[in-house]
């Protein structure tokens, strides 16, 4: 318990809980929205963005967050229709995005040792700049969910028929896809960019599995993120582990032992009641 | 009274192909239509240009004197199926009140008017008692009536159903097209079916698409008019419309260039229901 006295430590937790909050959120959004591997391309393409910002000698988070919002818009635009090759372009722009970073950072002079902490997270480099960025896109990112809830669920549940109330549903999704951005950008320290679709994918299933709104799915999520990261942190300081890895690690065992075949509690109206109805049908 | 849907000389391509060409089309408020015609003959597609989703190649869209964008909330539409998942995290209720939502729809909750008219609908199409049931375990056919609950519960003034039949036994057709029949009192409907086995008594005329659209009215759908073919019109007009000569009703449409086409297309419609 005394490693808790430890500044780093300190900002490590803080990030880590600030992280896992926006991850629980817009995972869920991307789960319900089935954009997880549009996500994924989010994150390994937001590489360039730290290479980027090696090559230019600027701030790296800020510089991550701008690459990767002007490439989210970009994203969005191309899939903003949902024509069968989405996934190839999201394909194409994913490894462009990490090849772009890698040869900025051949050509930037001197000494690359903290490359390996951007891919796979280290809790040892969280400045008290970066948790003031955090906390600042954890409030955004939560105020503007919060101001948008029913626009996302509907457009989440039945683009067309947004649509067809006369919402500009491709400004929605274009935001949307910047809510990725910015929240890929929370959880470089974390788990690093390759890692971060555990956190968007892993709490935000089980939580679409016990929860019977988008909201409370969030909830869940966010929760569930928390206690995976903060249990994950401990146990790397304990044992000197990358932090990333064991967070995941903690996690996949988690959904892991929620798979396994014991019975779960359901959901009221989740349970098949098919026979209720079916009077009038 | 001026028609509340006027389409005229318009003309869609998707990819090139054309979907639709040189339709023109008015209906009168209070009528009930059905639109029917073969699985790609783009039935769909006029829906999608009337309520705005698509923008028509030429040509133009007035629905109760508006262009379709501005009057699109004055529709209520039910899809052909729900985009959303099985697995979804929604509530029944949620997803009727999502027939309310415009894009000053900001916060969490739903107004009390909003839940209140939500609730009238889910009792209306009898599914008020699943309205905190999870919609994924809700049958086909449930699931069918609250997409009819959502279309209803922004107070349209015209109702455009695609498919609204399928996943719906022959019973629960029966009560649909009484609740539709009752609904038509007060609106527009428009009724979109592939199956031209399933036109209703309570249909006032019928939309033919297939690439282009004809409109056959009332006048042609009289039951003396079935009678003098010596048919109880009543019991079954469904019979003669589905069967064509020597049953037909409906006028041989009148476009002569595309007579031959036409007729060709009666036939390949009456042996495939043959083979069924």
């Amino acid at each position: 318990m005394e490693i808790l006295g430890y500044p780093f430590v300190q900002n490590a937790l803080l990030a880590g809980i600030l992280a896992a909050l926006a991850s629980g959120i817009i995972g869920s959004l991307v789960v319900v929205n089935r954009m997880v591997f549009l996500a994924g391309g989010i994150a390994h393409a937001a590489y360039g963005g730290v290479g980027l910002a090696f090559y230019m000698g600027w701030p790296v988070l800020p510089s991550v967050l701008g690459f990767s919002l002007a490439n989210s818009v970009v994203m969005g635009i191309l899939t903003r229709q949902r024509f069968e090759r989405t996934d190839t372009i999201i394909g194409v722009i994913w490894a462009l995005g990490m090849a772009l970073g890698i040869v900025l950072i051949d050509l930037t002079p001197g000494y690359n040792v903290d490359l390996m902490s951007f891919l796979f997270g280290s809790i040892l480099a969280v400045s008290t700049q970066d948790l003031m960025l955090m906390g600042i896109l954890d409030l955004i990112l939560t105020a503007s969910v919060l101001l948008l809830y029913r626009l996302l669920l509907a457009q989440s549940y039945d683009r067309e028929f947004l649509a067809a109330r006369g919402v500009n549903t491709t400004v929605l999704h274009l935001f949307l896809m910047a809510l990725m951005a910015a929240s890929v950008v929370m959880t470089i320290r974390i788990t690093g960019l390759v890692l971060v679709m555990a956190l968007f994918t892993m709490a935000p299933y089980m939580a679409e599995k016990w929860t019977g709104s988008l909201m409370s799915m969030m909830i869940v999520a966010a929760a569930l993120n928390t206690l995976f990261v903060t249990a994950g942190i401990a146990l790397a300081c304990m044992f000197n582990l990358t932090s990333g890895a064991t967070i995941i690690l903690v996690a996949a065992c988690f959904f892991l032992l929620t798979r396994l075949p014991f019975p779960v509690k359901r959901v009221k109206g989740r349970a098949a009641q098919a026979p209720r109805g079916a009077k009038a049908g | 009274m001026a028609p509340v849907i006027e389409i005229h000389d318009l003309s869609f391509s998707f990819n090139g192909h054309p979907v639709l060409s040189g339709v023109e089309l008015s209906i009168e408020a209070q009528d009930f239509v059905a639109v029917i015609g073969p699985n790609g003959g783009g039935k769909t597609t006029l829906i999608k240009l009337m309520l705005g989703l698509y923008q028509p190649d030429s040509g133009w869209i007035r629905i109760l004197g508006q262009e379709p964008k501005r009057a699109c909330r004055r529709i209520g539409y039910m899809p052909q199926y729900a985009t959303g998942e099985k697995g979804f995290p929604i509530r029944v209720l949620d997803v009727v009140l999502m027939g309310r939502i415009s894009g000053t729809s900001l916060g969490i909750c739903w107004g009390r008017r909003d839940r209140q008219k939500a609730m009238e609908c889910l009792e209306l199409v009898g599914m008020a008692d699943a309205r905190d049931r999870l919609v994924g375990s809700l049958s086909g056919g449930q699931l069918q009536r609250v997409l009819l609950a959502r279309a209803l519960v922004s107070e349209p003034e015209i109702l455009f159903l695609d498919e609204p039949m399928a996943n719906i036994d022959m019973g629960g057709q029966g009560i649909l097209f009484d609740l539709l029949a009752e609904l038509n009192r007060k609106m527009t409907i428009l009724l979109v079916t592939h199956d031209i086995g399933l036109i209703s008594r309570h249909i006032k005329s019928i939309v033919c698409v297939n690439e282009r659209v004809f409109f056959h009215n009332a006048a042609e759908l009289k039951p003396e008019m079935l009678e003098t073919l010596g048919l109880s019109g009543e019991s079954c007009p469904v019979e003669m419309i589905a069967h064509g000569v020597p049953h037909r009703v409906l006028k041989r449409h009148n476009a002569d260039t595309d007579g031959r086409r036409q007729e060709k297309r009666d036939e390949s419609y009456q042996s495939r229901r043959g083979q069924r």
